[in-house]
């Protein structure tokens, strides 16, 4: 195969898809590669997806897509050992159009998500693996994959081959990650009759739950848990920054099943059948982390960028939208001529101009200072169970006095000026 | 059910396995002599990692591809590849 396209894009995940799908909307030449058998079959994702930066690429998605359910209710749980504090958000205004976000399984939406690339005209090709980028002149001109005769050749490259992106490192666009700037996640699909999960999650027909995790989900390490409701299924994970999890000699299995046999998660998951387990790293070294996004005939999108933001577990939205911005300084490219650097380096532009990595830039002391001070999870937590705890026993105790003996007790543990310090430095990694 | 081993978990993926191992020690004698803690065997979530008194033990089959043996291991004795093309493992849900 020596034809030359316009576009390869390595990689049939959102972001690429996104990328590939824009550019042949727009008449280009489009090569598609997955290393997979099927995209989405490398493919790991809570289950999350948010819906306006895919409406602004394919209007009205939800009316044909795989969907599982429209979240209408997050919680948030601060979890001890034998008890959790809660708050949350339940609307009926999520469970209906446009929708705020959706649970998804991925092996099925990333192929309904390439089939719709490959009805605007790219051709996909599964089960290749591009081993490196071809470089002329200091200028990407095309792949080598691992099929016979596999060079391929096309005006621009777009690096979407996610967290591991051996490619951007090849180009040298970023150095190996640190252990510190990647989560490793792992989660089982666990089967559930669809009226079990609505009794249990309190919903009705097609409304959806998700629950975030703090605290003893991850045995006070930085790191979170979830459980997502899906139609007729659930997702439950947990993930710690890999440095986390080394430095606690955690194996994440066992994490897993602490956290499928805590007190507070187990009665959602009784009589449940585990379907399939899957680990995956998540990319979260956020602003500081994101490489080199642009060079001469090649551009790098979604996780292989870094763009997800871990506090608001936005990753697939902001792969999409990176690949739609980048399809878009490749058009023009293409209308000019010229691909080089500078010419690309308009999606640069436009991403930094975006939501993605203004929401980036706002949080990007939050990993560091987290990891730094793990007291966050490992004692307020806990405090914040006991307080609760405390506050709400009645025990003949005036509430003044209670209330006086709560704050004594946080600060007889601390002192009141290292939890004023430890307030204020969590507000101003997070402002 | 629900799974309570490793054992299980990994029953209920699906492995396309190549004959061939995508991941490489570099130097046994580096994990022998130089890696007291041998992670790998604790955070691999695939547990393909086992120490075998004086060789790392490397079962790749059972690899999800995360990535995080080339990132942590504390040596970089670990050459990691992508298996061929519609090899490894094959997500079926999520």
């Amino acid at each position: 195969m020596s034809e030359k396209f316009d576009v390869i894009v390595v990689g049939a995940g959102p972001a690429g898809t996104a990328c590939a799908y824009t550019c042949a909307k727009n008449g280009l030449n489009v090569l598609l590669i997955e290393r997979g058998e099927y995209p989405g079959s490398k493919n790991v994702m809570g289950g999350v997806l948010y819906r306006k930066q895919l409406e602004e690429i394919i209007p009205e998605f939800w009316k044909e897509a795989p969907l599982e359910r429209p979240v209408i209710e997050q919680r948030f749980w601060m979890l001890d050992k034998e008890s959790v504090v809660q708050f949350g958000y339940k609307g009926l205004e999520w469970g209906q159009e446009p929708y705020n976000n959706f649970t998804i399984l991925r092996a099925q939406f990333d192929q309904w998500f390439a089939k719709k690339a490959v009805e605007a005209g790219a051709l996909l090709i599964n089960e290749t693996v591009v081993k490196e980028c071809l470089v002329e002149d200091g200028k990407v001109v095309g792949v080598r994959t691992d099929r016979p005769d596999g060079d391929l050749f096309a005006d621009v490259v777009v690096l979407a081959d996610g967290v591991n992106s051996l490619l951007g490192k090849q180009l040298g666009f970023h150095k190996e990650f640190r252990p510190d700037e990647v989560a490793l996640t792992v989660m089982e699909v666990i089967n559930l009759p669809k009226d079990k999960i609505n009794d249990r999650f309190n919903l009705s027909e097609n409304q959806g739950c998700t629950i975030e995790i703090f605290g003893d989900s991850t045995k006070g390490n930085l790191g979170t848990a979830f459980l997502y409701t899906n139609k007729e299924s659930l997702n439950i994970g947990v993930g710690t920054t890999l440095s986390s999890m080394t430095k606690a000699k955690l194996r994440p299995y066992d994490l897993l099943d602490h956290l499928k046999t805590h007190p507070m998660v187990k009665p959602y998951l009784e009589g449940g059948e585990s379907a399939e387990y899957l680990a995956h790293l998540i990319p979260e070294g956020g602003y500081r982390s994101v490489p080199k996004v642009a060079g001469n005939g090649v551009v790098v999108v979604g996780d292989a960028a870094q763009l997800v933001n871990a506090i608001h577990r936005e990753g697939s939205n902001m792969a999409m939208s990176s690949g739609k911005m980048a399809a878009e300084a490749i058009i023009q490219a293409k209308n000019d001529g010229d691909y080089s650097e500078s010419s690309l380096n308009r999606y640069r532009e436009a991403l930094y101009d975006s939501f993605i990595i203004k929401d980036l830039e706002k949080y990007k002391d939050a990993a560091h200072t987290f990891e730094k001070h793990p007291q966050y999870f490992n004692d307020y937590v806990p405090m914040m169970n006991q307080a609760a705890s405390k506050f709400f026993t009645v025990d003949g105790t005036p509430k003044r006095e209670k209330q006086k003996q709560i704050m004594q007790s946080i600060t007889k543990e601390k002192g009141r000026i290292k939890v004023l310090q430890d307030l204020y430095r969590a507000w101003k990694a997070v402002k | 059910m629900s799974t309570k081993t490793i054992e299980e978990k990994q029953y209920l993926v699906r492995f396309k396995c190549d004959t061939k191992s995508h991941l490489t020690i570099i130097n046994h004698d580096v994990c022998n002599t130089k890696c007291d803690d041998k992670l790998c065997t604790v955070f691999c979530p695939g547990e393909v990692y086992k120490w075998e008194g004086t060789r790392m033990q490397v079962g790749y089959e059972g690899c999800h591809e995360c990535g995080s043996c080339r990132i942590a291991c504390p040596e970089q004795n670990i050459k990691w590849e992508y298996p061929k093309g519609g090899h490894g493992i094959v997500f079926r849900l999520a």
